[in-house]
């Protein structure tokens, strides 16, 4: 019955068509009908192209893309960058939200998947999907930022990759999906279940363990990423969002949830995101992503074309809550200036702000600092490596410099 | 060819069938809070089929046993590659490591160095290695690795068994230098 129906219609699409373009051809011939000329844009002259079922970038090479950093021998783990310096807003698309896999992207059927809940709770139980699509839904927009981002700033050679190849483990999505304290509840938890022990479904057993308290304040089982299924590399058919806490947690391809008295201590609770110290202890369950920000435009690979106005543009966030105020500086930071907070300016999200800056073609060295709504501030690079040393490896939030020369070109420093 | 969807408009008995749906709706109006319910109680027999976790004080190791000498034939043909021979200098993680560089410029890492508990190994090594082929290895088979790998790491006399009870009383050298970045206090609900 539909089918037919759609044949028709498109017969009559196709008639239509044809007809319209004999029109365009004898138009030329028309008595009083103008020539094409040569200041009239070619897409009036043609039909443009047809429709499609899932909308592409314009094309391949030159549209914005992730960089991908992997591991020679297990393809399936390292990194893809989401490409800061290239987007604006505050939402990462779908496909450039940045990827960490530990082993490869699982292919999951979403038809015999499912949840369950177990350990000290009253009754464990289990959801398919298809359950779990019909409980209450909300949304939260939320960054997601990998523990590891920006760390190769630890070391003592600035990078000068572009700006989002060295920052961009961090994106931004409206995530949708089930509270996950609704589930817990329905469960119910045991007075000695404070912890959530949660792992996935990937071929890297990744289990991590999490306060009971932000599972019950926040924490979302999100089934969509801004509007659609989540994507399988971003944790198909579902995944946690923590919102604020380092990316780890956030767990992709969701197994189960075993509730517990005590933290599991797995490898990734202990030997991996973790904050090596300098004086050689280790600091665990550093979960809150600290107060952040970087300049995406200009930054490191693009050039200014000549002095005269650029707007400064960037990028500020916070894992305990809003960003309250970006200062910039183009002289190295004598001398600072509040940005402009684009608005929406949401809890946990990524904020743009923005300010307008005239170069007057010298050398410059441009800065931002982000406070939060708890006073923290971003801290200079030389007063975070005194406080931990330089092997931490996660967490790095240190303000990000970059000098613009007199020929207009950008380079990453540390000043 | 892209697929071609074609929305009917909404006739007036659709129309009429949506509002005598609102009528019903209103009428066993949802109660408050109620909770959906939707989710199936499993059996015992289920909840077995799940990866027992691993805890650090050895809850969920299996039974089973493994020595080093096994284990030396594993590491070398499923880990070497990767992890070097004798634990340093492959492209993945180092597993053995000198302690008296942590609080140096260029600190080692590595199991006696880094790994606060011993029994986590076994779900990590079960669960993730070799990363062609996770869950290829039997609990003796992970259990005799592991046993190479604390051998390796001068933690267990050389030929010692390794198993639950063994992994569960081994005292990491480095368990003290980790801790929690989480305030503990804030943990009640």
């Amino acid at each position: 019955m539909k089918k037919s129906y759609a044949r028709f219609t498109r017969r009559k699409f196709i008639q239509k068509g044809a007809s319209g373009v004999a029109g365009v051809l004898a138009a030329g011939t028309l008595p009083g009908s103008a020539p094409a000329g040569s200041e009239t844009p070619a897409s009036w002259q043609v039909p443009g192209s047809g429709f499609s079922n899932y909308g592409q970038p314009r094309n391949a090479r030159g549209s914005p893309i992730r960089w991908i950093s992997a591991d020679r021998s297990v393809a399936g783990a390292g990194v893809s960058w989401t490409p800061l310096h290239d987007l604006e807003g505050i939402i990462t698309p779908n496909g450039l939200h940045f990827e960490r896999h530990h082993n490869g992207v699982p292919d999951i059927d979403p038809d015999t998947w499912k949840l369950t809940i177990y350990g000290q709770v009253d009754k464990p139980l289990v959801f398919d999907l298809n359950a779990l699509h019909r409980y209450p839904m909300t949304s939260k927009i939320a960054f997601i930022e990998c523990g590891g981002n920006s760390n190769s700033l630890w070391h003592s050679n600035p990078s000068q990759a572009p700006a989002g190849y060295v920052h961009g483990l961090v994106s931004c999505s409206e995530w949708t999906g089930v509270p996950l304290s609704l589930l817990l509840e329905e469960a119910g938890l045991k007075p000695d279940a404070l912890w959530l022990v949660a792992d996935g479904l990937d071929a890297a057993g990744v289990t991590v363990s999490i306060p009971i308290k932000k599972v019950m304040d926040d924490t979302l089982v999100a089934l969509y990423q801004n509007g659609e299924p989540v994507r399988p590399e971003n944790g198909y058919p579902a995944r946690l969002l923590v919102p604020g806490w380092e990316g780890i947690v956030n767990v992709k391809w969701l197994h189960s949830f075993q509730l517990s008295d005590r933290p599991l201590m797995s490898r990734f609770d202990t030997v991996s995101y973790t904050d090596l110290l300098k004086d050689g202890k280790a600091e665990r369950f550093t979960f809150e992503m600290g107060i952040k920000s970087l300049i995406t435009s200009p930054s490191p690979g693009q050039s200014l074309s000549e002095p005269g106005f650029h707007e400064l543009r960037g990028l500020a966030w916070t894992g305990n809550g809003l960003v309250a105020r970006v200062e910039v500086s183009a002289d190295g930071g004598k001398t600072w200036n509040e940005a402009t907070l684009q608005e929406p300016v949401l809890d946990k999200a990524l904020t743009r702000f923005r300010a307008p800056w005239h170069w007057d073609g010298t050398k410059a060295i441009l800065k931002s600092r982000a406070y939060d709504s708890l006073g923290q501030v971003q801290p200079e690079r030389e007063v975070l490596l005194g406080n931990k040393g330089s092997n931490v490896y996660y967490h790095y939030n240190a303000i990000i410099s970059w000098s613009v020369d007199s020929d207009g070109s950008i380079h990453h420093i540390y000043a | 060819m892209p697929k071609e969807y074609f929305p009917r408009g909404t006739s007036l008995a659709r129309a009429s069938v949506c509002l005598l749906a609102a009528f019903f709706l209103s009428q066993s109006a949802v109660a408050a809070n109620s909770l959906p319910g939707l989710g199936r109680v499993p059996d015992d027999a289920e909840l077995a089929t799940l990866t027992k976790h691993v805890f650090a004080d050895g809850r969920g190791l299996p039974q089973g046993s493994g020595d080093s000498e096994q284990g030396e034939e594993i590491y070398a043909s499923l880990c070497a590659a990767c992890h070097g021979s004798e634990g340093q200098g492959g492209s993945a993680m180092e597993l053995v490591g000198d302690r008296s560089l942590l609080g140096t410029e260029y600190p080692d890492r590595g199991i006696a160095v880094y790994w606060p508990y011993a029994p986590t190994l076994f779900e990590y090594i079960k669960r993730a290695m070799p990363p062609d082929k996770p869950y290829s290895l039997s609990d003796d088979e992970l259990y005799s690795v592991i046993a190479r790998l604390l051998e390796l790491n001068n933690l267990i006399d050389s030929g010692q068994r390794v198993d639950a009870a063994v992994l569960s009383s081994l005292q990491m050298p480095n368990k003290d230098n980790f801790r929690s970045g989480y305030i503990e206090t804030d943990r009640g609900r």
